[in-house]
C-alpha cells in the first residue's frame, strides 16, 4: 500500500499568531497513501499545522505540496475549496439543518444529482450509517455522528484526508471499535492521511508513520516502532509511553546506574543526565545466570503489591542503591511484601538523554 | 465598508458642530432656554433613574428568585410596558390626569368639590414626566437584572452560606454585587431612552434637549443651533454608554461558568406572597393596564376613525416604511457581518462599533444630522445640475421618504445587527471550514450553511426594527415628506390638539404591533442558554 511517492509534504513552514511562534521551521512528508499521525500535547501547533494543509490559514513562510504540486506558499494559495482536502473535526462539524445523506452529498457539488446519491449511499455503506441516512445530526449518538462525518469527508475522494482529533469525544470502548474500522477504511480506500491526536496509544495503533511536536517543531518522526524503541530526546521517550528515570552526573562513558551501568555518548560527559527505562526492559523473577549481552542483573525488595485488574502496581526498593520504582507489572509471579525479587534488565530499552535538552 | 461609512455620517456632522464657532442664535439660547434645557434633562434622568432603577430591580429580584401567587403571569407582564410608545403613555395620563379628565371629575363628584378646592398632582410638569417614563422604561432594568439574578448559580449562594453568611449579608455581599453590571447596563438603557424621548415631552410640556432641537429648527429656524444642542445631548449620552461600557467590562469577570446549577426559587406563602404579588402589580398597573386600558376606552367610541381612509393611509405609511427600512436594515446587516466573518480587516470591526452606536441617538438629533448633509447634497446636485444642463432638480433626497429611511436606518440599524451577529456567533468558524473542505465557496456557503442556520435571527432583527420605526416619532416629524403622516406622527399630532380619542385609536395600534416583540422577548429570556450548536474553537 504504501509507496515511496509524497502525498503531503511541509518544508520550512513557520507559523505565527501575532507575537506567537506556532510553527517553527516545520519540515515533514507524509508518504502517499499512507496515515502519519501528528501527535503531541495541547498547544503544540499541531491543529494549526491542519489548518495550514486545508488552506484555512494563510502560509506566512515556507512552502506545502500535495502530491509533488505546491499548494501554499508565503504569495499564494490554492483556495481551500478546490484544494481537494478532507477535514474532519473533533466535533464533527455535521450540518444541523441537512440530513445523514445531504450532509454528505454536500461536497460532491460538480456531480448530476444521480451521481451524488450513488456516491453518497456508497460512501454511507462504508461506514455502515446507510440506514441512517434520512436521519438529521441531532438524532445520532456521538460515534454514529463520527462515521456520518468520516464518510461526508472520504465521499469526495480528497487526495489528502485532515483528522483532527477524530475519536476524542467518544468514550473509551466505542473509541477503540472506530479506530479500527477508521483505520481499515482508510488503507482499504489508500488515502493518504495525517491525523492529529495528543493519545499516543491511538498515535501508536493508527499511524503507519508518527511525527512527534512539541510547541512548534517536529522532533522526532518515523514508523511507530521506531520512535518507541529509537527515541531521540527524552520528550518523545517519555511522550510515547511509561518510563522509570534516574538522574546521574556522567563522568565517563560508562554511568553507574541502580539498574547497573550503561553507556554514555562523549558529548554528554561533564553534565547531568537523564536514564530512562521502559517498564516492559524488566523481567521480573529471573535468576543471575545464563544472560544475553544486553541483559542486567539486579534484585530489590518487594515494599507495596496491589491488584489492580489484570495487572499489579508495585514497589520495589534495589538492593545496592536503594533506589525505589514503581510500576505496573503484569507477572502473577510476586512474591508477599518484604520479600525478594531479582529481575532482568533488557538493556536496549534504557535511555540516555542529557538532563537539559536544548 | 463604504455602506458603514454613510451610516456614521450623521454622527460625525452632529460632533462637529460641537467645534464650529455660532453667531447670535446660540447667544440667545444660552441666555434663553440652555439652562432650563438642562436643568429638566437632568432632573428627569436623576428621577427616572431613581425610579426605575428601584422598580426594576426590585421586581427583576422578586421574579428571579421566588415563587409568589401570579409569579410565572408577571414574568412577562413587567415587560409589558414596553409595548407602549412613552408618547402615548404621556398622552394617556394627560388625559385622565387633567381637570376635565376622569379622575378630577369623580373625585369633585364624590366630594363635591369645586376648581380651587383641592390639590391635584400636576401631569404636565416634570414630575409627571419623571413618572410616565419611570413606569414605561424600568423593564430595561428588571429585563437585565432578572437575567443577571436567574444566572447566579446556586453555588455562590451555597458557598456563602456555608462560609456563615446569613440570608440578608448575601443579598448584599453576593447577589446586588453580582448582578450590577447588568443593573448599571439597565439602567444606562433607560437614561438613554429617557433622554431621546421627544412625544411624551413635548406633550407633558417639558422642555428638554430633545424639544429643543425641535424648536430650535423650526422655531428659530437656525439648524446650527439646532444641531450645537444635539451634540451636547449626545455628549451626555457618550458618557452614560462610557459608562455602561465600563461596567460591562467588569461584568466578565462575573460571568457564571457553568449552567447545571441554577437556583431554585423559594416559594414565599402566605403575606409575603402577597406582598410580593402587590409589589409587582404596581408597575404593571402604572406602566401598561391603566394608561393603555384609558386609551382603549377612549378609542371605543371613536371607533370609526379606523374604517376611514386616512387611518388606512397612515397604516399603510408605517407600515411600508417599517418593511422597507427592515428590509433594508437586515440587507445591510448580512453584509457587514458576513464580510467581517469573511475575515474583513479591523476598520470593519470599528464602524460596526460606531454603527451601532446609532442605537443610543434620539432621534431628532439622527434627523438633524441627516438633513444637514443631504440637504447639502441636494443643494450641489441642483446648483451642478443647473450650471450643466440648466435644469433644477429640486430637493432630491429631502422631500423624500428616502431620507427617512436613511434616519431609521441610522437609528435602527443596530437591532438587526446585533439580532443578527448573535445568531451568526453561534456558529462555530469550524462550520465554514467544514463546508469550504468540501468544496464550497462563499455564495455556498452562505445560501446552504449559513442562511438555513440564522434565519431565526434575520427575522428577529426585522421584526425589532419592524417594531421601532412603527413606533418612532420624532424623526419622523422632522423629516417625513409634506402631508406625509405616519401612525406615531397622527397620534401626536392628534393629541397635541386635544383630540384624544381620536389619537388613542392610533396609540392602540402602535401598541398591538409593539406587543409582538415583547412575547418574542420573554419567550427568549425563558429559553436563554439553549443553544444546540456549540459554540468551540480551538486552536493547537
Amino acid at each position: 500500500m504504501v509507496n515511496n511517492e509524497i502525498g503531503l509534504q511541509f518544508s520550512g513552514v513557520s507559523h505565527s499568531y501575532g507575537a506567537v511562534q506556532v510553527l517553527n521551521d516545520v519540515n515533514l512528508s507524509v508518504p502517499a497513501g499512507s496515515i502519519t499521525c501528528l501527535l503531541g500535547p495541547s498547544g503544540c501547533g499541531k491543529t494549526t499545522f491542519l489548518r495550514l494543509s486545508a488552506g484555512l490559514e494563510s502560509l506566512q513562510r515556507g512552502e506545502i505540496f500535495f502530491d509533488g504540486e505546491k499548494v501554499s506558499d508565503a504569495n499564494s494559495s490554492v483556495a481551500p475549496e478546490i484544494r481537494g482536502v478532507g477535514l474532519m473535526f473533533q466535533d464533527y462539524m455535521l450540518f444541523p439543518h441537512l440530513s445523514v445523506l445531504e450532509n454528505v452529498r454536500f461536497g460532491l457539488g460538480g456531480l448530476s444529482v444521480g451521481e451524488q446519491v450513488k456516491k453518497a449511499k456508497l460512501a454511507l455503506e462504508q461506514v455502515g450509517m446507510a440506514e441512517f441516512r434520512s436521519y438529521f445530526p441531532h438524532m445520532l449518538s456521538g460515534g454514529e455522528q463520527q462515521r456520518v462525518a468520516l464518510a461526508r469527508a472520504i465521499a469526495p475522494r480528497p487526495k489528502i484526508l485532515l483528522l483532527d482529533e477524530p475519536f476524542s469525544g467518544l468514550d473509551q470502548h466505542l473509541r477503540k471499535s472506530l479506530r479500527s474500522d477508521t483505520l481499515h477504511l482508510l488503507q482499504e480506500l489508500g488515502t493518504t492521511a495525517l491525523m492529529v491526536t495528543h493519545d499516543p496509544e491511538e498515535a501508536l495503533l493508527m499511524g503507519d508513520r508518527i511525527a512527534i511536536m512539541r510547541t512548534g517543531e517536529v522532533l522526532q518522526e518515523g514508523t511507530g516502532a521506531d520512535l518507541y524503541s529509537r527515541p531521540t530526546n527524552a520528550f518523545c521517550a517519555t511522550f510515547l509511553g511509561e518510563t522509570l528515570e534516574y538522574r546521574a552526573y556522567a563522568q565517563s562513558v560508562s554511568v553507574d546506574t541502580p539498574f547497573g551501568p550503561v553507556e554514555v555518548k562523549k558529548e554528554l560527559i561533564g553534565g547531568e543526565v537523564r536514564v530512562l527505562v521502559r517498564p516492559e526492559a524488566i523481567t521480573f523473577g529471573s535468576e543471575n545466570s545464563g544472560l544475553g549481552v544486553n541483559s542486567m542483573f539486579v534484585s530489590g525488595t518487594l515494599t507495596e503489591l496491589k491488584e489492580v485488574g489484570p495487572s499489579r502496581k508495585v514497589t520495589l526498593k534495589l538492593h545496592g542503591s536503594g533506589f525505589e520504582i514503581r510500576l505496573l507489572s503484569s507477572w502473577r509471579g510476586f512474591p508477599e511484601v518484604g520479600c525478594e525479587v531479582g529481575m532482568v534488565i533488557d538493556s536496549s530499552m534504557m535511555f540516555v538523554f542529557p538532563a537539559v535538552e536544548g | 465598508m463604504l455602506l458603514a461609512g454613510i451610516l456614521c455620517l450623521p454622527t460625525v456632522v452632529i460632533f462637529s458642530h460641537l467645534f464650529i464657532p455660532m453667531e447670535e442664535v446660540w447667544r440667545h439660547l444660552v441666555d434663553t432656554v440652555l439652562v432650563r434645557y438642562i436643568t429638566n434633562t437632568v432632573f428627569l434622568a436623576l428621577g427616572v433613574g431613581l425610579i426605575g432603577l428601584t422598580v426594576g430591580t426590585l421586581t427583576g429580584w422578586l421574579s428571579a428568585n421566588f415563587e409568589f401567587p401570579g409569579q410565572r403571569l408577571f414574568h412577562w407582564a413587567l415587560l409589558l410596558p414596553l409595548a407602549v410608545p412613552t408618547y402615548a403613555t404621556a398622552f394617556s395620563y394627560g388625559g385622565l390626569c387633567e381637570f376635565s379628565g376622569p379622575i378630577q371629575t369623580t373625585l369633585r363628584d364624590i366630594f363635591d368639590w369645586n376648581k380651587g378646592d383641592y390639590w391635584f398632582p400636576e401631569m404636565r410638569s416634570i414630575g409627571g414626566a419623571i413618572f410616565v417614563m419611570s413606569f414605561v422604561l424600568y423593564p430595561y432594568v428588571y429585563l437585565l437584572g432578572r437575567t443577571a439574578f436567574v444566572g447566579q448559580a446556586r453555588n455562590y449562594d451555597e458557598s456563602a452560606r456555608v462560609l456563615g453568611r446569613s440570608s440578608e449579608g448575601i443579598l448584599k455581599d453576593i447577589s446586588f454585587p453580582l448582578a450590577r453590571p447588568s443593573l448599571i447596563a439597565g439602567l444606562a438603557l433607560m437614561l438613554m431612552e429617557a433622554l431621546s424621548d421627544f412625544g411624551a415631552v413635548q406633550y407633558l410640556a417639558v422642555d428638554t434637549f430633545t424639544t429643543g432641537v425641535y424648536r430650535t429648527w423650526f422655531a428659530l429656524g437656525s439648524p446650527e443651533g439646532a444641531a450645537r444642542l444635539a451634540s451636547m445631548l449626545l455628549l451626555i449620552i457618550f458618557l452614560i454608554l462610557l459608562v455602561e461600557h465600563r461596567s460591562r467590562g467588569q461584568a466578565k469577570y462575573y460571568q457564571v461558568t457553568g449552567r447545571s446549577h441554577l437556583k431554585e426559587k423559594v416559594a414565599l406563602a402566605g403575606l409575603k406572597g402577597i406582598i410580593a404579588t402587590f409589589i409587582c402589580s404596581i408597575p404593571v398597573f402604572f406602566g401598561f393596564i391603566l394608561p393603555t386600558g384609558y386609551l382603549l376606552f377612549l378609542s371605543f367610541p371613536a371607533w370609526e376613525i379606523m374604517v376611514v381612509g386616512s387611518f388606512f393611509e397612515h397604516l399603510l405609511n408605517s407600515f411600508s416604511l417599517a418593511t422597507l427600512t427592515s428590509f433594508l436594515a437586515m440587507t445591510f446587516a448580512l453584509f457587514l457581518i458576513y464580510s467581517s466573518r469573511l475575515g474583513a480587516g479591523p476598520l470593519n470591526t470599528m464602524l460596526y462599533r460606531i454603527v451601532s452606536l446609532g442605537y443610543g441617538f434620539p432621534g431628532s438629533v439622527i434627523a438633524i444630522g441627516v438633513l444637514i448633509p443631504m440637504a447639502w447634497l441636494d443643494y450641489r446636485i441642483d446648483d451642478f445640475m443647473r450650471n450643466a444642463f440648466g435644469i433644477s432638480t429640486g430637493l432630491i433626497f429631502t422631500g423624500g421618504i428616502v431620507v427617512v429611511v436613511f434616519a431609521y436606518l441610522v437609528r435602527f440599524m443596530a437591532l438587526g445587527l446585533h439580532s443578527l451577529q448573535s445568531s451568526m456567533e453561534s456558529l462555530t468558524p469550524n462550520l465554514d471550514a467544514a463546508a469550504q473542505t468540501l468544496g464550497a465557496n462563499w455564495r455556498r456557503r452562505l445560501s446552504m450553511v449559513h442562511m438555513p442556520l440564522i434565519t431565526g435571527g434575520l427575522l428577529t432583527g426585522a421584526l425589532l426594527v419592524f417594531v421601532d420605526v412603527m413606533k418612532e416619532l420624532p424623526a419622523t416629524l422632522i423629516l417625513r415628506p409634506f402631508n406625509y403622516d405616519t401612525l406615531a406622527v397622527k397620534a401626536y399630532e392628534l393629541a397635541s390638539d386635544e383630540a384624544l380619542a381620536a389619537a388613542s385609536c392610533y396609540a392602540v395600534t402602535i401598541v398591538v404591533v409593539g406587543l409582538i416583540p415583547i412575547i418574542l422577548i420573554s419567550r427568549s429570556v425563558e429559553t436563554s442558554g439553549s443553544y444546540v450548536t456549540k459554540a468551540r474553537y480551538e486552536d493547537g
